[in-house]
């Protein structure tokens, strides 16, 4: 026999082991879910307790089957794709039951700011209005239709929309150059921003007007050598026409 | 002095030997590839009890920097859904403000993760040259480094791509945490437990948008299927140039940034 030839001390410590073995597994089928691994190295039943949240938001689709008209009015508006529930607060509740759970709708004038307050990180052409100045004593819906909001009228001045340019350039010696004389502006840009854009001025020509040597111009605008001065660029590609002062 | 050529060359195996060898170990180099694939069969017949299927959904989100306005409406949201608290420093998703100054300084900000929006504040002294929202959320990566440190299997990745983390399970001791590259887990206070975005898994199995796409009022986040042509996701994919965060960690982000800036981190 093997087993007698193995010192009494080493025969012992094997049967430690084993016994220490086995009760590791025993107490491990105990402790790991049956359901460990069934799919991977995790508890596939978590995922049902996972998905057994409960929701909040509604989902715009909800609020169609009982508020038809709302959608109509704000089908093809700017906030078309504002979903219901952005301004209205969440809705499952409201959408789930027949007790109908008053919503909030904002009427104030703090709510609009969040997203119309102008910042200068916001996108260009995003409507923005400082609402310190902007008609302080109103509420917003008194002049705008949150459901198809649009501009009582078109923004008479580029500022409404380009205050961050309009900023910049109140420091510059451009200050006194009006957008449109660079920019030809199509009317329909006021309307349709994004669609319809303004003209940057297309030839070196342009700048020369007033910056060439023999330009009829103010004398002490800046002049440069037209014919030597960076020929393959149009002025705008290096110097930023609305803070142009070189540097 | 001779060598021994003939010797060492008895010891090759004849030709019979060499080719059982190579035919068996070319049997037992396919082993893996089949307990693999035992192993995504059994995830494939797998269907949730409200009859959703994983294996056929592969989800992502694409964010277009330049549409968002920082509005933190998806902050906001997210924390009503997701029932995650109000108080600083707890978010599933945030939004940050990129400052990028004349002199080449970056100040990125992001007051309560912008789930009360960002305030204009006064002016810089400084001249802006850019400036930019960037929405941040777990990026479910496809390599998850969160999911390999936990050492007991409470954060798994499911079928259709979502990384989530088993409450019940979590020990609580943030590893994860630590492990995320893109500092998207926090600890629940209350739970003691690691919590993260979920890409609202409770709603999208039941076909509803996560709740911070379904709220952002000018379409930035962009929800949908990674594997499917006719999804949103996959059209704004091809019709923006896409990037991810920290590319070279290799995690393999599915939150895809379109306008992305180099100053984003
Ligand atoms: S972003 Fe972080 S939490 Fe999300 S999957 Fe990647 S490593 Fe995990
Ligand atoms: S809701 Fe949309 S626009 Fe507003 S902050 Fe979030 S991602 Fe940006």
């Amino acid at each position: 026999m093997k087993w007698k030839r193995i010192p009494q001390q080493l025969q012992r410590l094997i049967i430690l082991a084993a016994i220490f073995a086995v009760l590791f597994l025993i107490v491990r089928s105990f402790l790991i879910p049956v359901d460990f691994g069934k799919y991977g190295h995790y508890r596939a039943s978590a995922v049902e307790e996972i998905i057994a949240q409960g929701m909040h938001y509604a989902g715009q689709e909800a609020c169609y089957d009982c508020h038809e008209d709302v959608f109509e009015t704000k089908r093809g508006g700017f906030h078309q794709n504002v979903s219901c529930e952005v301004c209205h607060g969440p809705a499952f509740t409201h959408a789930e039951t027949t007790d109908t759970a008053e919503l909030e709708a904002p009427t104030g004038r703090g709510y609009c700011p969040v997203c119309h307050e102008y910042l200068p990180s916001r996108p260009t052409g995003f409507p923005q209005i400082v609402s310190a100045s902007h008609n302080p004593m109103k509420p917003c819906i008194t002049c705008h239709e949150p459901h198809d909001p649009e501009p009582p009228q078109a923004p008479a001045e580029c500022t409404a929309c380009h205050a961050e340019i309009a900023r910049t350039k109140s420091l510059s010696h451009h200050v006194y150059v009006p957008c449109m004389r660079c920019h030809e502006t199509p009317e329909e840009h006021k309307i349709n921003p994004r669609k319809v854009l303004p003209g940057k001025p297309k030839t070196r020509e342009f700048c020369g007007g007033c910056h060439a040597q023999d330009a009829p111009a103010d004398k002490g605008i800046p002049r440069i050598d037209m014919a030597s001065h960076n020929v393959r660029y149009v002025c705008w590609q290096c110097h930023y026409p609305h803070l142009p002062e070189a540097r | 002095m001779k060598y021994k050529v003939k010797e060492s060359s008895k010891k090759l195996p004849d030709r019979r030997t060499f080719i059982q060898t190579l035919g068996s170990s070319c049997v037992l180099l396919l082993v893996p590839k089949f307990l693999f694939a035992r192993e995504n069969k059994k995830g494939a017949a797998w269907t949730y009890s409200n009859g959703y299927a994983p294996s056929e959904h592969y989800y992502g989100m694409g964010i277009d920097i330049s549409k968002c306005i920082g509005c933190g409406r998806c902050a906001n949201a997210c924390k009503l859904e997701n029932d995650v608290p109000r108080e600083p420093f707890f978010f599933r998703t945030w939004v940050e403000r990129y400052r990028i100054f004349e002199d080449g300084e970056v100040a990125i900000d992001s007051p309560n993760g912008a789930a009360d929006g960002f305030k204009p504040g006064s002016a810089p002294e400084k001249n802006l040259v850019r400036n930019f929202f960037v929405p941040k959320i777990c990026n479910q990566c496809d390599k998850p480094p969160c999911v390999q440190v936990c050492p007991v299997g409470a954060t798994f990745k499911t079928p259709d791509g979502v990384v989530l983390v088993d409450s019940q399970y979590c020990i609580g001791c943030r590893y994860c945490i630590q492990a995320c590259p893109y500092g998207a887990r926090y600890l629940h206070p209350e739970k003691r437990v690691a919590d993260k975005c979920t890409f609202c898994y409770h709603r999208i199995v039941k076909e509803k948008l996560p709740a911070c796409v379904e709220v952002c009022p000018t379409q930035a986040r962009i929800f949908g299927e990674l594997e499917k042509k006719a999804s949103p996701l996959v059209r704004f994919m091809r019709m923006n140039k896409i990037s991810v965060l920290k590319p070279s960690l290799n995690t393999e982000p599915k939150v895809y940034y379109a306008n992305f800036d180099m100053e984003v981190r």
